[in-house]
């Protein structure tokens, strides 16, 4: 179950390139472990060090920018986490320690994918990322807010759906959300099954 | 959209979102162990097990007389974690060598399972493939999956409505993959974000099923939540009798129902965007983004940014036609299937690839494969120089550890062009399985209209 979200402030790391994809956030041969662990030496392993396979650092990746040794937010580029739906992305920048994505716009199956393992993907335009990157300063995330506040007190706001931000806050696990309506669910099926029984592949139980 | 939406929405939960109702769960070896252990070990059960399918192949070793093995160091586990995990679920597996194993948006067409009006959901983001049959078919990731196996439904916002209206004719040697790049290279990698595309024109409905899954099948690479193509009499021709599909009266049933999913004449769509299908060349990718596609006859564009054109070794102003290549690549769920694999083959005419370029070609399922071996493809395909596998995912991301050489350049029928996708610091060209089999003979990027 992922932790809650409350607020968090942080110096934020910039990587800011358009078309982030997934392969790049975790390439397919970093991905060892069968589980959703085990991933951090992964994390940018083909920007992060000096070869492919290798684990060299790349003192050029801001990663390895010991200014940013702690840092846990990413300052990203439009279409953030594009590409491959692998969730080791997501679980790679969670075990690393990354809680907050600030960037234009990301893809769709990245953004849930965050979600459901308690990182904040946050929505600004170029221009506030732009300032961000430019001050240099810590950056408050002020989830209930919805802010986003520079040290110096400059804020943006950033868009949130109320299911989102209520999973984040609350470190809610979605399947015991949906199985609230598990009743609701059967009585559909049982519907359904009626409507379009060639759906249904096994026997009735 | 609006018709398939609505008939799957089980409830309208508060805080936002509609719990939806989920038909179908497909998941592979990569991720299947995860999602089905993580299950278990929360203690769920899978509502409906018969609803979930899982297959290898998306690490699976693809070179000949093939075993669990595979060359990615540990990627056995992957396989036999999921072997495992899916006879304790109850779930049906397509195992390594069963006769039926294959690319999961190749094979879930080819045994019915996919239908239209259902909801479908695959942690491989290409799931939208599947659309091509009238479904709402999507990409998820693993918690995601584990959401629907627990729980028969998704939560989430219905997605925005996107027309795409293809007019005209494909000229000869253009196929339906060179559509969807001109699409992503004209309206940008995030032109389809938040939507849900529906095909249509008549350059769309002029599509076989398998040139409609290839369409489709680029949706995400528009960072769409799925595409789609109304189902019509070739979509329900192609279903008939396939195992998963209804039988009998349900079939008859069934139909009924699928007549009543197109569009209605006066249905609205949040964005509509028209190509002229008659003015689209063969398209080849230039950088490292699906949105850096140029057709065959044009330059690299003068305002291409520095580091995709750093990364691929090319500069502003360059013909891609000319560029000479390493390595060939037919495969992927994108490109595949045997109708593929006819067209390709067919250039070749006798004629041999050029010396020093590593050729694969990789059917997209295990039938895929014995079909064209029947028809002789295998053979057209060795004889040329290409290296002929068994199915899977292959090299369309380095899977199961094998890759070009490092720092080659591949042109590829594959659908991302990412750096080190196909290896370390590979340099991929995505294009069609024409312009992958001209580019192969000559040695250099070429266009496959000057083989007919």
């Amino acid at each position: 179950m992922p932790e809650p979200f409350t607020s968090l402030k942080s110096l934020p790391m910039p990587l800011i390139r358009d078309n982030i994809d997934t392969d790049q956030i975790i390439p397919s041969r970093e991905m060892k472990s069968t589980g959703k662990t085990g991933l951090t030496d992964g994390l940018f392993a083909g920007w992060r060090y000096t070869e492919i396979g290798g684990r060299e650092p790349n003192p050029d990746f801001v990663m390895n920018d010991p200014d940013f040794a702690n840092s846990q937010i990413i300052l990203g580029g439009s279409n953030f986490g594009c590409g491959s739906s692998r969730e080791h992305a997501v679980w790679a920048l969670a075990e690393y320690g990354f809680r907050v994505v600030i960037a234009p716009s990301f893809a769709p199956i990245f953004a849930g994918n965050c979600m459901r393992n308690g990182i904040l993907p946050a929505v600004l335009d170029n221009g506030a990322i732009a300032e961000i990157e430019n001050s240099q300063e810590t950056v408050t995330i002020d989830l209930p807010g919805q802010q986003i506040r520079l040290h110096s007190g400059q804020t943006w706001s950033f868009p949130m759906d109320g299911e989102s931000k209520m999973m984040l806050l609350e470190g809610l696990d979605a399947i015991d959300l949906s199985l609230k309506h598990a009743d609701e669910i059967a009585i559909w099926q049982s519907a359904d099954r009626a409507k379009r029984p060639w759906i249904y592949l096994g026997t009735r139980k | 959209m609006d018709k398939l939406w609505d008939s799957h929405v089980v409830t309208v939960p508060p805080g936002g979102g509609s719990l939806l109702a989920i038909d179908r769960v497909f998941l592979h070896e990569r991720t299947g162990a995860a999602a089905l252990n993580s299950l278990a070990e929360a203690g769920r059960k899978i509502v409906d097990p018969s609803r979930v399918f899982a297959v290898t192949d998306h690490i699976v070793d693809t070179r000949p007389g093939r075993t669990d093995q595979t060359l990615i160091p540990g990627g056995q586990a992957f396989i036999t974690e999921t072997r495992a995990a899916a006879e304790a679920a109850g779930i049906t597996l397509f195992d390594v060598n069963d006769p039926d194993q294959g690319i999961v948006h190749v094979i879930s067409p080819e045994l019915g399972i996919v239908l239209p009006g259902c909801t479908l959901i695959a942690p491989d983001s290409h799931t939208c493939t599947q659309g091509a049959f009238g479904a709402l078919a999507w990409g998820i990731g693993s918690s995601e999956a584990e959401h629907a196996m627990a729980t028969g439904t998704l939560r989430l916002n219905k997605p925005k409505a996107m027309r795409v209206i293809l007019n005209g004719k494909l000229s000869a040697g253009v196929t339906p993959k060179d559509m969807i790049m001109t699409l992503i290279a004209r309206h940008g990698a995030a032109g389809g974000k938040g939507h849900a595309i529906e095909f249509s024109g008549e350059a769309a409905t002029a599509l076989d099923m398998e040139g409609r899954m290839t369409l489709c099948n680029m949706a995400t690479e528009f960072s769409a939540m799925s595409g789609f193509i109304a189902p019509d009499e070739k979509t329900f021709t192609y279903l008939k009798g396939r195992r998963y599909a209804p039988k009998g009266n349900r079939w008859d049933d069934a139909l009924s129902d699928w007549e009543s999913l197109a569009s209605d004449d006066g249905a609205t769509f949040n964005q509509e965007i028209e190509l002229n299908a008659s003015n689209i060349a063969p398209m080849v990718s230039w950088g490292t983004s699906s949105e850096h596609s140029i057709s065959i006859d044009d330059t690299v564009p003068g305002t291409a940014q520095i580091r995709p054109l750093e990364y691929m070794a090319l500069n502003p102003g360059q013909s891609l036609q000319g560029t000479a290549i390493d390595a060939a690549f037919i495969g992927s769920c994108t490109n595949s299937r045997l109708s593929d694999l006819r067209r390709a083959s067919a250039l070749f005419k006798g004629r041999k690839i050029a010396d020093g370029v590593k050729a694969v070609c990789v059917p997209g399922s295990s039938r895929v494969k014995r079909e064209a071996e029947a028809e002789g493809l295998d053979q057209i395909f060795l004889n040329a120089g290409f290296e002929w596998r068994e199915s899977g995912c292959s090299m369309c991301f380095f899977a199961g550890g094998e890759s070009f050489d490092a720092g080659s350049r591949a042109i590829s029928t594959t659908n991302r062009n990412f750096e080190s996708r196909q290896g370390p610091n590979v340099k991929t060209h995505i294009a069609s399985p024409e312009t992958v089999v001209a580019s192969a003979i000559a040695g250099k990027i070429s266009d496959p209209r000057e083989l007919m």
